[in-house]
């Protein structure tokens, strides 16, 4: 199977400034990609050069089998995108834009109306189609950027921090739709909220500096978390703190013991080396001992540890897993 | 070619969106009317034509045609829409002539709009319908002329007012190339080709050779080859200015 989204050697320099370091990808259909970044990483320039919109200074980009650069129409005609901060035509009514964007996209007649009563109900616009959108709040202002992006039923759509500005309620409502258009499409998310790739990702891809840090499934990214499968207990009794963390390093398969105070109780996180389980052996441990542990449980990892710890290494190597 | 249209009705609906057209069209008519009936002594010239109406359409257009353009391109800079049209399925000269054509047919509409200061001249005497309608055929020429301008200038810039200064300074200089007053700096010393050629850049030269009913193929080379050349700027600026 080919891929819907290719790109092959991507970069773009600003000037000296180099965004987007030699970056490539493919994405199938039926995955949701989630491209993680801190602020200001270049997921948007990528996305920028995937839509056709920016030139790249060297490297390839192919949509559904079709070159983008020999064939940018055609690309174009099979993509949805929603750029960053969903910039809309403000003096339009979302009616307006809506007809524009399908005339624009040749849709015409009957198919033209199907389309835009589908994507107006799918997002539910009806109650603001008539306002013009500067007069719109920010969320639905989003709203509209979408409804336009989905308008065509494009096989592969891009979205520029899709929920960015919206409540908890409106946020779901996106995620929801994105994982029910999902399956017959290719699509590429950009955002900083690690809930979301949880919550729709299939695959993240984490850039920074233009670079490809981490290409796999959130499930992969995950498992780097220096707390995946660790340990947490908290004591009874203080005062056997020392004595505890002492006998846990000394376990086999624990990597790494750190201690802490939290309102008022000892409580010690034991690391395991990776991909080690070591529940097991603490609970013999505790059981043989004798020692009382008020809680214990296991900690499921942390994406944010992860992508502090990918995001703030100083031009951090490339790997895949 | 056919976004092109799709670009164009957009942005034609786009000025009837804002208050911006009726100001524009009520402040043309009123100005013209002036100009034609006051500065221009319509009624002493005692003469059935329609020359002091459009003697005043180079200074006129140099203030209210760049803010026709000013908008076309700095607004979509500035609020990121052009990120949103150049990524739809239309050509980059699909969206430079629809935005330049919308503009034109704006000012095409306006200029329509002074039909009854024909109607009185040809209720008043018997005038020349030919050399009225060259005049028309002129002005419409020197208006695109200045669009294209407009429209390029407004690619350089996020802010509108910039914009407009720039391009009534542009315009400006391409109305008074053709003033006695600056071919006789040059005239001086230049050799007359040089002077010709300065004159030869002038709306005025050429506007005035049109109104007095000559349609002559090079005024409208001239205006048409000055049209292409801006829009042709403007394709180029809107793809420099994309990356920033």
């Amino acid at each position: 199977m080919t891929a819907m989204v290719a790109a092959t050697g991507l970069t773009k320099r600003f000037g000296d400034f180099v965004a987007v370091d030699d970056l490539s990808f493919a994405v199938n259909r039926g995955e949701v990609v989630g491209f993680l970044g801190p602020n200001g990483a270049d997921k948007s320039t990528t996305m920028k050069m995937i839509t056709g919109y920016l030139a790249p200074t060297r490297g390839s980009v192919s949509v559904c089998g079709l070159d983008l650069f020999r064939e940018p129409i055609a690309v174009k005609s099979q993509l949805g995108y929603l750029p960053e901060g969903a910039p809309l035509y403000g003096d339009m009514t979302p009616r307006g834009l809506l007809d524009f964007v399908a005339d624009a996209r040749g849709l015409r007649a009957a198919d033209k109306r199907r389309r835009i009563d589908a994507a107006v109900a799918r997002i539910q616009l009806q109650s603001v189609l008539h306002q013009p959108i500067e007069t719109l709040s920010k969320g639905f202002k989003r709203r509209v950027g979408l409804a336009q992006a989905i308008l065509h039923d494009p096989p592969v759509l891009i979205l520029d921090e899709p929920t960015d500005g919206l409540d908890p309620n409106q946020k779901h409502e996106v995620r929801h739709l994105i994982q029910e258009i999902a399956a017959d499409k290719a699509i590429i998310i950009s955002t900083h909220i690690l809930e979301e790739v949880d919550a729709i990702c299939t695959r993240a891809m984490v850039i920074a500096r233009g670079k490809l840090l981490v290409d796999g499934t959130p499930r992969d990214l995950v498992t780097r978390s220096s707390t995946f499968n660790a340990v947490e207990i908290v004591l009874q009794d203080p005062a056997l703190g020392e004595a505890v963390q002492a006998a846990l390093q000394a376990l086999p398969g624990v990597d790494a013991v750190s201690a802490g105070t939290v309102a008022g109780q000892r409580r010690l996180v034991a690391r395991p080396a990776r991909g080690v389980l070591i529940i097991e052996p603490v609970q013999t441990l505790l059981r043989e001992k004798g020692w009382q542990a008020e809680q214990i449980r296991v900690l499921p990892g942390s994406l944010d540890e992860v992508f502090r710890d990918l995001t703030s290494q100083v031009g951090g190597e490339a790997t895949r897993s | 070619m056919k976004n092109l249209w799709v670009v164009t009705r957009r942005e034609l609906a786009g000025y009837f969106l804002t208050p911006l057209a009726y100001i524009f069209i009520v402040i043309f008519l009123f100005l013209n009317g002036v100009f034609t009936f006051y500065l221009g002594n319509f009624f002493e010239r005692g003469q059935a034509d329609l020359q002091p109406f459009f003697e005043f359409h180079p200074y006129l257009y140099l203030i209210l045609i760049p803010p026709v353009a000013m908008r076309l391109w700095a607004e979509e800079r500035k609020t990121g829409t052009l990120e949103l049209l150049m990524t739809l399925p239309i050509t980059l000269w699909d969206a430079v002539l629809g935005k330049f054509l919308a503009a034109w047919l704006f000012t095409a509409t306006a200029l329509a709009l002074t039909f009854p200061i024909w109607l009185t001249v040809s209720y008043l005497g018997d005038p020349d319908h030919g050399i009225i309608l060259a005049g028309y055929v002129g002005s419409l020429l020197m208006a695109g002329a200045y669009l294209a301008i407009g429209a390029c200038v407004s690619v350089l810039t996020k802010n509108q007012v910039i914009a407009f200064v720039i391009t009534v300074v542009i315009c400006f200089l391409f109305v008074v190339s053709g003033f006695p007053i600056v071919l006789d700096f040059f005239s001086a010393w230049a050799p007359p080709l040089l002077v010709e050629a300065i004159a030869g850049l002038s709306f005025l030269t050429h506007f005035d050779a049109i109104t007095k009913g000559v349609i002559d193929l090079k005024d409208v080379i001239y205006f048409l080859t000055l049209i292409a050349f801006w829009l042709y700027a403007n394709a180029v600026m809107v793809e420099a200015k994309k990356a920033g």
